[in-house]
């Protein structure tokens, strides 16, 4: 009867996560520093960097453009009701820079290399292939969970990067075309206004986003169980996991950066 | 019997996965160079003991020692380092697929003894020489292989780093009853050839009689019987008769589902 207590069952609900959440944790300290002790597989982590980076570059840019684009015409019809439309590429620049591209570039790379990790080690689980690495004398986490954190997290700012620059490029394009800016002077008014922080604070985020993708794909992949289902629901719980995460870590560190 | 430390000692081993016991003490000796062949219905828990020992599973409770020192007593960098002495071919031969066939039975040469890439090619090429399979194989993928081929090359792996303990999951399982001899016959001929000691898991009579010295039944998450593998038709034990006879009726009652 106890079952049916809505208290008792959210409190086993809320210890439930709470340890997902401990073993979350550990895990991922785990994955960060099991090189530390070496070996190092140099090869791993740049065959997973170059995986993350390139591979996701076409879908991020493309989310970026667009956003970019949808933003300047949001902000110039917002902005003209008390005559600032002049501010749109100020307001767009900060948009972009602190919170659009790091946010939508993590989200879109949940969705691609989260879920991927997460069927690669799942399968490779449920066909002992990780028990069998240990067994060779191979540590896993030195050899797929370190490499892959390590080259999302060094990777996701440079993804950043490039969505800020293709974001602000898609938002030059809707104001000089469609809405009749100056292209230079929207460059030269973006140029002046912005502040490093205002980049590094996203930058920041990126590598936060990254590491807490990347920890989501292994930690599901790693732990996954029971054949090809096992390994779909890894997938799927890397994936909300991972979104749940950046979105958290997301308002907790812009409140933090909002205050210097 | 020898007065001799036995290779493997496993003392009243238990392990439960949530409600389900899997194994409820188990306990069994494999001596130094023998050839230990373990029988029982599926699900009963043969790779779960085998996994224990490996260290890829904790159990709940019991001692493994391996050259008389209980490795669940042991620090766990020094645990790795005993258990690392065990080559293990798994039950559906887990070859790592993003990898080439030589890349696999390499794998512990170039990652774990970071060998040069090219001794441990060559070392791979003979392994796969070993386990009868020509050398253009060795840059074929995985998932390009027979079933029984990519045994062979799971049993290379296995024994590419010339291990002191041999275990070999359903080595024969799924294969014709040809290539099943071959595997066979290979284990026995590389077991002998490294001077290696052996725990073999198989339901699989005809392979269980070419491989054993002796053979011991798990059952209900016990051995219930063990003894030299050419005493296993005479056991006088009805279980081990109604499995090594292959009978429905008997006192071994199949589960229709894991309980
Ligand atoms: N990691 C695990 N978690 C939960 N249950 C497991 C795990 N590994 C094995 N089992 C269960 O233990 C039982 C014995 O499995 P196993 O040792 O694979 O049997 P077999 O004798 O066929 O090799 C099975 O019922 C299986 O479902
Ligand atoms: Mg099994």
């Amino acid at each position: 009867m106890e079952t049916l207590n809505p208290a008792a069952q959210f409190g086993r609900a809320a210890i439930a996560l709470l340890a997902e959440i401990g073993a979350i944790s550990l895990f991922a300290l785990r994955g960060a520093f099991a090189w530390v002790s070496g070996p190092f597989y140099t090869r791993e982590f740049i065959s997973a960097a170059i995986r993350i980076g390139f591979n996701s570059l076409p879908v991020v840019g493309l989310t970026a453009v667009f956003t970019g684009a949808a933003l300047a015409l949001n902000i110039y019809d917002g902005s003209a009701r008390f005559n600032a439309e002049t501010f749109l590429p100020q307001i767009l620049a900060v948009s972009i820079v602190r919170e659009l591209g790091p946010g939508f570039a993590a989200l879109m790379v949940a969705g691609r290399s989260s879920s991927g990790m997460a069927a690669e080690l799942g399968a490779m689980r449920v066909s002992d292939q990780i028990d069998a690495m240990s067994t060779l004398a191979v540590d896993p986490f030195k050899f797929l969970i370190s490499p892959r954190i390590l080259a999302t997290t060094i990777m996701l700012p440079f993804i950043v990067l490039v969505a800020d620059l293709i974001g602000i490029l898609g938002g030059w394009a809707v104001a000089v075309y469609a809405l009749g800016f100056e292209g230079a002077t929207y460059i030269r008014n973006i140029d002046s206004f912005l502040t490093t922080e205002d980049v590094t604070s996203g930058l920041i985020k990126a590598g936060v986003f990254g590491f807490l993708i990347s920890v989501m794909g292994c930690y599901y992949g790693y732990k996954s169980r029971g054949g090809a289902q096992g390994v779909g629901g890894a997938t799927r719980s890397a994936v909300v996991a991972s979104a749940v995460a950046i979105l958290a870590s997301n308002y907790i560190m812009t409140s933090l950066f909002v205050d210097f | 019997m020898s007065e001799e430390t036995p290779k493997i000692s496993v003392r009243g081993l238990r392990k439960s996965f949530g409600e389900k016991e899997v194994l409820c003490g188990v306990d069994f000796d494999l001596q130094k160079g023998n050839s230990l062949v373990v029988i029982g219905g599926s699900g009963t828990g043969k790779s779960v003991l085998l996994k224990c020992i490996l260290g890829l599973i904790t159990p709940d409770a019991g001692e493994i020692l391996i050259d008389g020192i209980n490795i669940l007593k042991l620090p766990p960098f020094e645990r790795t380092r005993k258990t690392r002495q065990i080559g293990m071919l798994f039950q559906g031969a887990a070859l790592f697929d993003s990898l080439k066939v030589w890349e696999n039975i390499a794998f512990r040469l170039i990652y774990g003894d970071r060998k040069s890439s090219a001794s441990a090619r060559a070392a791979a090429l003979e392994r796969l020489a070993q386990v009868g399979l020509p050398p253009e194989v060795a840059n074929l993928s995985p998932a390009e292989l027979s079933g029984g081929m990519q045994k062979r090359v799971a049993l290379a792996r296995a024994i590419a780093a010339e291990p002191k303990i041999l275990f070999f999951d359903e080595p024969t399982t799924g294969l014709d009853p040809i290539t099943a001899d071959v595997i066979n016959r290979l284990i026995v001929d590389r077991v002998k050839a490294v001077g290696a000691s052996a725990i073999s898991i198989t339901h699989d009579m005809v392979s269980a009689r070419k491989i054993a010295d002796e053979i011991a039944m798990l059952h209900k998450g016990r051995i219930i019987w063990r003894g030299p593998a050419d005493e296993i038709n005479s056991s006088g034990n009805p279980y081990v008769d109604q499995f090594v006879n292959g009978r429905a009726e008997g006192p071994i009652k199949m589960a229709l589902k894991n309980a």
